[in-house]
């Protein structure tokens, strides 16, 4: 097991576990943005909004912005109670900061689809607060009711055509205490929420300027290459870099906990000098560790007693009065992240203080472990969110964080670390392998009456967050676990098992593993059973309302039941994660032994939402995403080594690949859900269960073959 | 020494004539539009046009650039199709994360010099190379033939 061999995230999480359970640790807010501001004076109104004199409004993002959208659906929370014109504001990117936390992580964490369900309230009254702060500091102005003023796009007005901008009231605003019992909008009333509006931040990713982590310039900033021992959690023996000092622009080559760096004055210097070091590693005890053993003892894991998720009814006694039964094991690899930018860091380390600036998930993580290497306390420690190159739960983890910090602190000046792809690729934290064992017992019209789930797997919260696996049951990987069919006797079980390999949070999570195996074993039942899927499925959610609407206008939607040309198929799955509901038809062909998908047609109910053209975007992206992991997504090991190195042996969907995609959302007044991740998981069996209708093979297996 | 064309400009630039362009491009010469993705020409997100062609930086060395037209992201918009190109992309809000599309928007843009309506298969063949860890593929479909102003499948 290779978990918690950093001694600082060891030292975070105790010393977090320490202040009562949660992730909570208290930091000062620097003044991050001293000096970027314009000529005026700012004020801040609250952790989220600063009024600048000149009428800049800036609204702080405390998510990171990863591709899904949170840079905009996070401030038009505030901006619609704050009544200012979403197109003229300025987003920041939060620090660490207790007002940031995550109330439903309990840290400044990005992930789990949270963002927007942790905001809908807080951000809203954020920006209902600071309105009536303005709304008063003018009503005190002028000496009227403040209910005779009225603030709208950025200005306050007032009777007698009394008028006053935001960057005229702000001072005086900012003093005020901020009020309670704000009265948030009537939905009917809102001007940008559930209306679909053009992402802001597309302007400078068209044309080269965002800033992502990799792209971070200090004055004076060095880089540097990393060499890392191939099987994860080696250490270095000894190493020879005789060679490698002498080549040109090389500065320093470090040591440090996780490997040998080559810092110099480019990186390409640092990384041609780094392939010229050679290192002795004790690969440590995985150094022997076969992806045939990994599959051997997660089957041998399933002989433990599995931890109860769910018992209800009598399974045994269902078991023996079936008329039909139906067994099947369903089996996932491991996956990597791979986001397109590699892991990078930039960090500058001083004697009394620390530039840390990158793109990172989980800014606390990031706090603490910083602090703990370089032993200064948090309000020395600035940390700056860039914009990241995808994340997909990869950057929750920040050992490549850790280690720019320790390269940093050992030469005395600003480096940026950069991961080659092959790095990237072989030092994830790697979504866990998983199999499941399903059993049904059907009665003699075919309708199931009992279910048995058992799965063994690694988990990741044991890793990051131990406290809240309780009786052995851990709330991340049991995600969807549960089916929302009417069946009377159920136990659900799970079998935490590591396997040697380190794992992750990827998106989707645990989503992914389940809802394959629930909806393909559903699908199973239905051929068993000689009913047709999608009226199988129906007949048992008579009590789960937003399950049978979505399931019903993906079906209708999709033309399910009505002929296809010669040679497709389709395949329906049904799904529910984050609070979203949602259900989707695939269509196949196979084409010379190759899968082809050629049109996706979902149906969402997300409850309400921010902005439709995300909510469009993001369902897009996760099934792009979800074709990969069906159709390619492997990591194997060898030796303790993975064997996929870069996008040729780990491949990624191309444009030849993407199907037409036709989502269709339900306009629903129920809670925010989540929508930055449920997609993926559905693909997988919505596609599995149309080649089994094509081919009458069922696959069990992920990537899919056909062979 | 060496001195390179780039955007119009002509820059000397003290690097190794092996080391790949994007290197150059971004740490010497501080342009960072152009991204690292692979570092084996498998995904795209470093490309650039070297004379109107697109390449692939990160497996360019530095001495096949020598002599010729180098453009990359920062400059592309001040050519009428790439300019074409960045208002398609967005009009229809292609970019998610946007680290690929730097390069998707180079290719995209390659792609129209050498074929002003592309067929759908024309943009499969041009874009393959592209990778974009998001999906944005059916807005980058639509955002080419937007730009072209032909109708898609």
């Amino acid at each position: 097991m290779s978990q918690l061999k950093n001694p600082a995230r060891r030292t975070f999480l105790k010393s977090s576990a320490a202040a009562g359970g949660s992730l909570v640790i208290g930091v000062a807010l620097p003044d991050m943005f001293r000096g970027l501001q314009a000529a005026g004076k700012e004020s801040a109104m609250n952790a989220w909004i600063r009024i600048n004199s000149d009428n800049t409004v800036t609204i702080l993002c405390a998510r990171s912005e990863m591709g899904q959208g949170v840079v905009m659906a996070l401030p038009t929370l505030v901006a619609e109670e704050l009544e200012v014109d979403m197109r003229r504001i300025k987003v920041d990117f939060a620090p660490p900061g207790e007002a940031y936390i995550n109330a439903m992580l309990g840290g400044q964490l990005t992930g789990g689809s949270t963002s927007v369900r942790d905001g809908w309230d807080k951000l809203r009254m954020a920006g209902a607060q600071a309105r009536v702060m303005l709304v008063q500091a003018a009503a005190d102005q002028w000496k009227v009711d403040p209910a005779q003023c009225k603030a709208a796009n950025g200005s306050v007005t007032g009777p007698g055509g009394k008028k006053a901008s935001y960057g005229q009231l702000a001072e005086a605003a900012s003093k005020l205490t901020p009020p309670k019992d704000v009265k948030l909008k009537d939905p009917s009333q809102f001007r940008y929420i559930g209306k679909p509006m053009k992402r802001l931040d597309s302007a400078n990713k068209i044309n080269g300027k965002t800033v992502f982590g990799i792209d971070v310039k200090l004055p004076g900033m060095l880089y540097a290459s990393l060499a890392q021992c191939p099987v994860i959690g080696g250490k270095v023996v000894s190493f020879d870099a005789a060679k490698a000092k002498t080549m040109p622009g090389v500065k320093h080559v470090v040591q440090i906990s996780d490997g040998v760096a080559v810092v110099a004055d480019s990186w390409w210097r640092a990384k041609t000098a780094r392939d010229a070091i050679k290192i002795q590693w004790d690969e440590g005890p995985n150094k022997t560790l076969q992806q045939a053993d990994v599959w051997k003892s997660l089957a041998g894991a399933m002989s433990k007693p599995g931890a109860t998720v769910k018992a209800q009814g009598n399974v045994a006694e269902g078991m023996k009065g079936a008329a039909k039964t139906v067994k099947a094991t369903y089996e996932m690899p491991f996956l990597s992240h791979s986001p397109l930018e590699p892991m990078n860091f930039t960090a500058d380390v001083r004697k009394d203080s620390a530039l840390l600036i990158g793109s990172i998930q989980f800014q606390q993580l990031a706090m603490g472990m910083a602090s703990a290497i370089t032993g200064l306390k948090p309000e020395q420690i600035t940390i700056k969110t860039t914009f990241l190159g995808g994340g997909f739960g990869r950057r929750i983890d920040c050992d490549y964080m850790a280690q720019a910090v320790e390269i940093s602190k050992a030469i005395g000046k600003p480096v940026k670390l950069v991961w080659t792809r092959e790095d990237d690729m072989t030092h994830d934290f790697y979504r866990p392998a998983s199999l499941t064992e399903l059993s049904a017992g059907l009665d003699a019209s075919g309708k199931p009456t009992t279910l048995s789930f058992k799965m063994s797997s690694p988990s990741v919260t044991m890793r990051l967050f131990p406290q809240i696996v309780k009786d052995g049951v851990d709330p991340l990987q049991t995600e969807a676990i549960l089916v929302p069919y009417d069946i009377p006797n159920q136990a659900v079980s799970t079998v935490i098992h590591e396997t040697g390999l380190r794992v992750g949070y990827l998106r989707s999570v645990s989503h992914a593993l389940n809802v394959f195996a629930n909806e393909s074993f559903m699908d199973e039942l239905a051929a068993a059973a000689g009913k047709d899927p999608y009226e199988y499925r129906m007949a048992l959610l008579a009590k789960q309302p937003r399950f049978a609407n979505v399931l019903k206008i993906a079906a209708e939607k999709s033309g399910w039941g009505k002929p296809l040309p010669k040679g497709r198929a389709r395949g329906i799955a049904l799904m529910e994660g984050y609070e979203t509901y949602m259900a989707m038809v695939v269509e196949t062909s196979v084409q010379g032994g190759k899968i082809k998908v050629h049109r996706v047609v979902v149906a969402t109910d997300l409850g309400r939402m921010v902005n439709p053209n995300i909510v469009d975007q993001q369902i897009e992206s996760n099934i792009i995403f979800g074709l990969q992991v069906a159709l390619y997504g492997d990591i194997t090991l060898k030796d303790g080594r993975v064997q996929q190195t870069n996008f040729h042996d780990y491949q990624l969907p191309r444009m030849p690949e993407t199907p037409k995609i036709e989502s269709h959302i339900v306009q629903s007044t129920e809670k925010p859900g989540g929508i930055g991740e449920p997609g993926m998981a559905l693909f997988s069996p919505a596609l599995a269960n149309a080649l089994y209708s094509l081919t009458g093979k069922r696959l069990r297996k992920m990537p899919f073959s056909l062979a | 020494m060496a001195s390179l064309t780039i955007n119009g400009k002509t820059r000397e630039v003290n690097a190794d004539p092996s080391t790949p362009l994007l290197w150059v491009i971004r740490d010497n010469l501080g342009m960072t539009g152009t991204k690292f993705g692979c570092g084996a020409a498998l995904c795209g997100a470093c490309t650039v046009h070297l004379d109107g062609q697109p390449v692939r930086s990160c497996s360019t060395p530095l001495s096949a650039a020598a002599g010729k037209k180098i453009t990359t992201i920062e400059a592309i918009g001040a050519t009428p199709t790439g300019k074409k190109v960045q208002e398609a992309w967005a009009a229809l809000d292609v970019p998610q994360c946007g680290y690929c599309q730097s390069g998707q928007i180079m290719a995209a843009t390659a792609l129209l010099e050498a074929k002003p309506k592309p067929s759908d298969a024309d943009i499969d063949s041009a874009m393959a190379g592209n990778i974009c860890r998001c999906g944005t593929y059916p807005r980058i479909r639509a955002a080419i033939h937007k730009a072209a102003g032909t109708k898609g499948a």
